[in-house]
Order: structure tokens, then C-alpha cells, then sequence
């Protein structure tokens, strides 16, 4: 457990991630494959949305209104990770990068708990959430010859973003390298039940992605950004 | 939490603030006040017509919380005399189903929302199996009791999907009445 609390700014990682995923689950409006997912997909990015608001609210005295922090920044002053931005691919694919985050959300937010009044709220929160990812992946890979294909190949893509995670966020003090070791242990124990096989490639390093903490993102971030900002940039102090 | 009785010692003008802010009701779910909810932390007038509100969401991107805080706003200056009414929105400690009274849990079942079960904040978050449609056995950490049908208090539910119209909902069925229903989740 840490002691320390977080430096001022050290939270905009972790807001940005919940942002991002937020508007990436909200994509599903409409597409989902069954209307209980619909209300699960976007039950979720609602609680994603609220941690990301109450984050900023706490930044508002260096960043500006939440408003200004979500939809006036540049691609380069995110700090989300680039897990959360990918696109959303298949329903496998957005369910493998909803187990892959909230498996690293969930501890985080619970180790942060005694120091940032958000995180024991989110924590059980996000509980929730990786449990959904946990039942899916288990359903998909262990299902049809199809489902298990699918979720293999989602996993083997997205897993060059996963060693990411785990670099220390400046400012918040974490035990970084106890909790990749603990992501670790999850993901296999979840894929060992899954049947499916954890990737081998890089998760980190010169051969895998992973600056968004740097403010550094992939291409089809620039184009989340274009829809999520567009309509506040478009008409300022637009209100409902 | 916050009731209709002051606690010892307390002023009366606070106390009666107090218990008409708690009176309003929940604008998702009108049956219960926002007391027996337990979102309301503590109604304080640090000077004559300014009243402090302090508000917790049952979850954190709970859209509601807005039309507390101006429904609160609203009674408090229409039926309790404030001039100038602050609602701040507090996050720690977090707001559990075990902060429901007994009185919003029995007006929750009244109108066919199961309400949750008590002990939450100890075990922590019931986690439940799922499946696309159905779902018979809790796949993970053992349920405390079962999830009774408000409708004709069967035990015999099985979840349709955790997640239901409100993030603090999810959606079950009884196998004996075959009624569909609301579950208020164990947080």
C-alpha cells in the first residue's frame, strides 16, 4: 500500500485512460451484438465517464474546466495509454481489451485507495467490469472453433500494448513491477481456463508499441479525437 | 445514515434541513428519498440562509447526481428558508448498498426492484455468473442469499444480464412467476 499522495497531475494518466475507453465502448451504441450488451457496454463507459469527471475535476486548478481538458487538448497532451485507444474492433476483440485494462485498472485503483478518494469507489467498480471481460472471455474462447479463433487473434494484437501499463506513472506510487507480476498471473489463469494461449511476443521494448504516457499515439487515435472533440470545437460553449 | 430523527445534540434548525433534503425524492427511482438511499453525507448552515449539502453517488458516473442536486436546491430554497444553497458531491467514503435503510429496502421490493442483499461492504462486491441470455448458478464468489422475486418472493431467480437501465441495476427473472425484474446490485 502506498502512503504518498499523488503528485498534482499524476491522475491525468489514469483520466485520460478512463476518457478514451469510455468513448471507445460508447462506439457500441447500436452495434452491439445482443441488447444486454448494449446496456453492459455502455453501463460501463458510463462509470468510465464519472471516474474520468471526477479525475479532472481534481486537475481543474492546472488544466481548466473538464470541458477544455476533454475536447480543447491536442492529441500530443493525452496521456492515456494505447491500449485504451485501439479500435474496437470485433465484440472478441473489444472484450480481450476491456479484460487486458480492467485487469490493470482494478488492482491499481485498489492500491491507490487509501490516498486518492476516487479510487476506492472505482476500485469496486472496476471489479465489476473485469468480471464481465473475465465471463466473456471465457464464453468466447472456450466456445465455437470461431468465437476461439477470434479471441486468439484479438489477444495476439493487442498484446504489444499491454507492457505499457506497467511503466511508472510519475507522481503516483505504485509498485509497479508487483503489480505487472500480478496482471500476469490473472491473465493466465483467465486464459488457462479460456483455452487460449498467451501471447509470446514483446509486450514491451523496441519491438512493441507503448509511449502514450509520453503523449505519443497511435494512428487511429487522431481520428477518435476528430469525432469526440468535433462537436465542442465546432460550436464553443455549445451546452444542452 | 441520515433519517427523520435528529441525532442527539444536534441543532433543530440543522436537523429539519437535514430531514427535508433527505425527503426528495430519487429521480430514477421516485419510491424511495434520497435518505433512505443514503446519499445524503451531512446538510450543514455554517451562517443564517447558506446552506452546505453534501452528496455521494451511488455510482461515480451516476447521471442522477445532477438532478439531486437540483432538486435539493430547489426544496431547500422553496420550503427551508436558504438563500444560497452549495451541493458538493463527495466520493470517500464510498457509498455501499448496505447504506439503504430498511424502509427504502422494503419500498424498493413494494415496487418490484429486488433490493440488495445487506453485507455487501464486508464481502465486497458480489460478483455473478454470466451467460448470453440466462443464467441458473452464480459462477463466482458465493452469493450471501439468494436474490428473491419481488413479485411472488420466489427464490428460484436467475440473471438475464448484469447490467440493466441504471448502473446500479440488473436485470433477473423468476422461474416460477417467469416475471421478469430489476435487482438493485450489491456494491
Amino acid at each position: 500500500m502506498t502512503a504518498t499522495a499523488p503528485q498534482a497531475l499524476a491522475t491525468l494518466p489514469l483520466a485520460d485512460d478512463a476518457l478514451i475507453l469510455s468513448h471507445r465502448l460508447g462506439e457500441w451504441a447500436g452495434h452491439a451484438p445482443v441488447l444486454e450488451e448494449e446496456m453492459a457496454l455502455a453501463n460501463i463507459a458510463l462509470d468510465l465517464l464519472g471516474q474520468a469527471r471526477a479525475l479532472y475535476a481534481g486537475l481543474a486548478e492546472v488544466l481548466g474546466g473538464e470541458d477544455e481538458i476533454a475536447f480543447l487538448r491536442e492529441e500530443r497532451a493525452f496521456r492515456n495509454c494505447q491500449l485504451v485507444e485501439q479500435p474496437n474492433g470485433d465484440f472478441a476483440h473489444t472484450m480481450v481489451r476491456q479484460l487486458f485494462f480492467s485487469a490493470y485498472q482494478q488492482p491499481l485503483y485498489a492500491r491507490l485507495s487509501p490516498v486518492l478518494p476516487l479510487a476506492a469507489k472505482a476500485a469496486s467498480e472496476t471489479a465489476y467490469h473485469r468480471d464481465h471481460a473475465e465471463q466473456w472471455t471465457l464464453r468466447l474462447g472456450d466456445g465455437t472453433e470461431e468465437s476461439h479463433a477470434r479471441t486468439q487473434r484479438a489477444a495476439d494484437a493487442l498484446w504489444r500494448y499491454t507492457g505499457e501499463l506497467f511503466q511508472p506513472v510519475e507522481g503516483l506510487d505504485v509498485a509497479w513491477q508487483e503489480l505487472a507480476e500480478e496482471w500476469h498471473a490473472d491473465i493466465r489463469d483467465v486464459f488457462g481456463r479460456a483455452g487460449l494461449t498467451v501471447p509470446e511476443g514483446p509486450s514491451e521494448g523496441a519491438w512493441s508499441a507503448g509511449a502514450g504516457r509520453q503523449g505519443l499515439h497511435t494512428e487511429p487515435f487522431g481520428r477518435l479525437l476528430a469525432e469526440m472533440q468535433h462537436l465542442h470545437r465546432s460550436h464553443p460553449g455549445a451546452t444542452w | 445514515m441520515v433519517t427523520g430523527s435528529a441525532p442527539a445534540g444536534r441543532h433543530p434548525r440543522e436537523a429539519s434541513l437535514t430531514q427535508l433534503a433527505g425527503s426528495v425524492p430519487d429521480p430514477e427511482l421516485p419510491v424511495i428519498t434520497l435518505a433512505e438511499l443514503g446519499v445524503l453525507r451531512r446538510v450543514a448552515e455554517p451562517e443564517p440562509g447558506h446552506v452546505r449539502v453534501e452528496l455521494t453517488p451511488t455510482y461515480t458516473g451516476c447521471p442522477a447526481i445532477e438532478a439531486m442536486a437540483a432538486d435539493i436546491e430547489r426544496v431547500l430554497r422553496e420550503e427551508g428558508g436558504a438563500e444560497r444553497v452549495e451541493v458538493r458531491t463527495v466520493l470517500s467514503p464510498p457509498w455501499s448498498s448496505d447504506d439503504i435503510s430498511e424502509e427504502g429496502r422494503r419500498k424498493l421490493a413494494e415496487h418490484g426492484v429486488a433490493p440488495p442483499r445487506a453485507g455487501a461492504r464486508r464481502a465486497g462486491p458480489v460478483l455473478v455468473g454470466l451467460s448470453p441470455t440466462r443464467h441458473t448458478h452464480p459462477a463466482q464468489a458465493p452469493a450471501p442469499e439468494p436474490v428473491r422475486c419481488p413479485n411472488c418472493g420466489s427464490a428460484a431467480t436467475e440473471l438475464l444480464s448484469r447490467f440493466s437501465s441504471t448502473a446500479c441495476k440488473a436485470l433477473r427473472r423468476c422461474t416460477d412467476c417467469r416475471e421478469p425484474f430489476d435487482h438493485f446490485k450489491e456494491v
